[in-house]
């Protein structure tokens, strides 16, 4: 269809030429001090469960988090920091599941079996709750969507206030497959503008926040 | 109840329903309240709205040249660009692609511009089941209905509606009003049809020139779903939603949830920028990126009417308008309805057939006041007004259209009758005699006065009665 594009862009290009006009200055919100709780109170406005953890204490925490759920599967990525870290705590715990086979040979699991997911965030943007996820050769996308509950780590040096600041330099340096701004569990109001959780991702989102 | 030909037919009848009427004016009160508080500051919306209007101004002002840096580096990502000039060259790339890969199902994330082509008639007529994942989306093809809003495409139904829709539709579910059982259902039915498609097919809400992305936002996980898990996506959109770099994403991210359903933003913001990588475990192993003209670069051409590309669809201009409001989105019978529609449609369709649409205002400015973007809607349905009776140029396909002889002969004679003085005293003192002896239902008055009581004309003029009173002409 090569004479579509030629005949499209030609349009476009004999069209009267018309000024671009400047940037007006916009200032996005900024907290100081204020990062933290902003953060925090807008992942629990947008339904998410929220724990303060240490660096070293929570892959117990975790632990106990879930216990008291009765979850029997996670699933974790054995190739990243996190789900070694995650791992070595964790030995042989009979919950794990490693996320480690191409989608094609891992799909009933990952859509029927896996009661939830742990993935680590890139950075969180305070202004509106928001976890950024980085999907890689060794976190894949499907983690933080086909499991019921989805759990994200995330270090409190990484928060920004807005996503402005977020996305400054991601083009320089190169942008993955897939990046992904997540704010709370998925839903809908599609039904007479009654929130329901969990339409087709995780019902439920829990955000351990690493100071 | 009889088909209705014309929007006013239409309205007239959508006017009178009653559970139609309730559905919207609940859903619409909500939506503009929510909106409402997400902009709570003046002075912050403005600046903002200035920013969100001045980037898309910038990115059309560069239309031609973003969209060939866009396939480029696409291209170099390994995204196949696609260009088609009409729907049915769009629906006939997404077929072609969908037959080499074998594909028999192919399940959607929500997009209007394969409304606006009809692609999932296409694609059944050619064996391809096409199934919708939105739940609004899904809802409505159950009920084999067209979108009613472009963001909640069942806005027009209640739950009891959907309740009775599902219990008949789905094997196994009761009937129930409880939105979460409904969602559930809907989540057990498609979940089984995620893992089992062939291809995802999807919108896109911007397309970014520096880094070759695909921007999709969502709440359900429905758009994540349909571009992740089968092993082929489609995106499908329009050639006008392309920006020039990452940080002009942030500002229209910030003006388009807030604007369109009251959320500081969605729950999922895609970022797609490639089909999966060496290595990498999951995502489709092929994507394309389908760029739809559909007489977008006619558009462009004319500097007033482009501003109509910079929308983001966001439809804050129709729950804000008091005729899509009261009427509803099917009364417009188009893909577009509200506001945009009403001067979008008539642009892509023709005012030969759309040239109702931009009647179908008053004028009261509300969609402008709200627009994100600044798109100076009531200008525009002015001069699409003009275009139907009295074409300036080819600007708009079927100008003229609205022309009637009858209309231009009164307005001839109404030019006349005010460009002379002699003229208008006359008629003005024949009015006098008769016009009160006029009955309302002659052909010209019929239509205005089926809703208004005929005014009595006085028995003498101004200009009697100052020249009575010794006041003389200047």
């Amino acid at each position: 269809m090569s004479d579509a594009r030629l005949r499209i862009l030609s349009r476009l290009k004999a069209a009267p030429p018309r000024p671009a006009p400047a940037l007006p200055e916009w200032v996005p919100p900024t907290y100081g001090e204020g990062r933290i709780e902003r953060f925090v109170a807008m992942l629990e406005a947008n339904h998410a469960e929220v724990h303060h953890v240490t660096a070293s204490g929570w892959p117990a925490t975790l632990d106990a988090l879930l216990a008291a759920r009765g979850l029997r599967t996670l699933l974790f990525a054995p190739g990243t920091p996190l789900g070694a870290r995650l791992a070595e705590a964790w030995g042989d715990d009979q919950r794990l599941l490693p996320y480690d086979q191409p989608v094609e040979a891992l799909k009933p699991t990952l859509v029927h079996d896996a009661e939830a997911g742990i993935t680590a965030a890139k950075g969180g943007i305070a202004e509106t709750g928001t976890l950024i996820l980085w999907p890689s050769v060794a976190e894949p996308r499907l983690m933080s969507l086909l499991p019921p509950l989805h759990i994200v780590v995330v270090e409190a040096a990484t928060l920004v206030d807005n996503l402005a600041q977020a996305v400054t330099g991601w083009a320089q340096g190169g942008m993955p497959t897939n990046a992904l701004l997540i704010s709370g569990p998925s839903k809908t109001a599609d039904i007479e503008q009654t929130l329901a959780y969990g339409v087709h991702g995780p019902k439920e989102l829990m955000v351990l926040i690493v100071t | 109840m009889e088909p209705d030909p014309d929007f006013a037919g239409r309205a007239h009848v959508a006017l009178g329903d009653s559970k139609l009427r309730a559905n919207f004016r609940r859903a619409m009160d909500g939506l503009m309240a929510k909106r409402k508080a997400q902009f709570p500051d003046p002075a912050a919306w403005a600046q903002l709205r200035a920013r969100g209007a001045a980037v898309r101004a910038r990115s059309l002002a560069r239309l031609p040249e973003l969209l060939e840096k866009l396939e480029a580096k696409c291209r170099a990502n390994g995204i196949q660009v696609h260009w088609a000039e009409t729907p049915a060259e769009g629906n006939s790339i997404v077929l072609d692609i969908l037959k080499r890969h074998q594909a028999r199902t192919v399940i959607k994330g929500k997009s209007m511009v394969t409304e606006e082509m009809h692609l999932n008639a296409h694609l059944e007529a050619n064996g391809i089941e096409a199934v919708e994942t939105d739940l609004g989306e899904y809802i409505i093809q159950l009920a084999h209905q067209a979108p009613s809003h472009i963001v909640m495409p069942c806005i027009h139904m209640n739950k009891g509606e959907i309740a009775t829709l599902f219990e008949a539709n789905i094997p196994g579910q009761p009937y129930t009003e409880d939105v979460d059982a409904l969602t559930a259902a809907a989540r057990r039915v498609l979940r089984e049809r995620f893992a089992a498609a062939d291809a995802g097919i999807s919108g896109a809400n911007f397309l970014v020139a520096e880094t070759g992305t695909v921007v999709l936002i969502e709440n359900e996980g429905n758009g994540r779903m349909s571009t992740t898990l089968p092993p082929l996506h489609i995106a499908v959109t329009g050639i006008e939603k392309v920006v020039e770099s990452l940080d002009d994403v942030p500002p229209l991210l910030a003006l388009l949830p807030r604007s369109a359903t009251g959320q500081p933003i969605t729950t999922y913001v895609n970022m797609i920028s490639s089909p999966r990588r060496e290595g990498e475990k999951d995502g489709p192993t092929e994507v394309h990126l389908v760029l739809l003209d559909n007489g977008r670069s006619r558009v462009y051409g004319d500097l007033e009417l482009a501003d109509t590309l910079r929308c983001i669809r966001c439809g804050a201009c129709m729950n804000h308008c008091p005729v899509y409001t009261r009427v509803g989105g099917h009364t417009y019978n188009f893909v577009y309805p509200g506001p945009i529609g009403k001067i979008l449609t008539p642009q892509i369709e023709g005012l030969d057939c759309a040239g109702d649409q931009p009647h179908a205002s008053t004028l009261c400015g509300a969609c402008a006041e709200v627009c994100p973007v600044k798109i100076p809607l009531t200008d525009i349905l002015v001069r699409l007004r003009q275009e139907g009776v009295r074409p300036t140029s080819g600007a708009v396909k079927g100008g003229g259209a609205n022309r009637s002889a009858v209309e231009a002969l009164v307005w001839r004679g109404w030019r006349a009758m005010y460009a002379s003085p002699l003229l208008y005293r006359l008629a003005t003192r024949a009015l006098a005699l008769v016009g009160n002896w006029l009955p309302a239902g002659l052909p010209m008055l019929k239509e205005w006065t089926s809703v208004r009581v005929k005014p009595r004309f006085a028995a003498k003029s101004l200009h009697q009665l100052a020249k009575e009173k010794g006041i003389k002409d200047e």
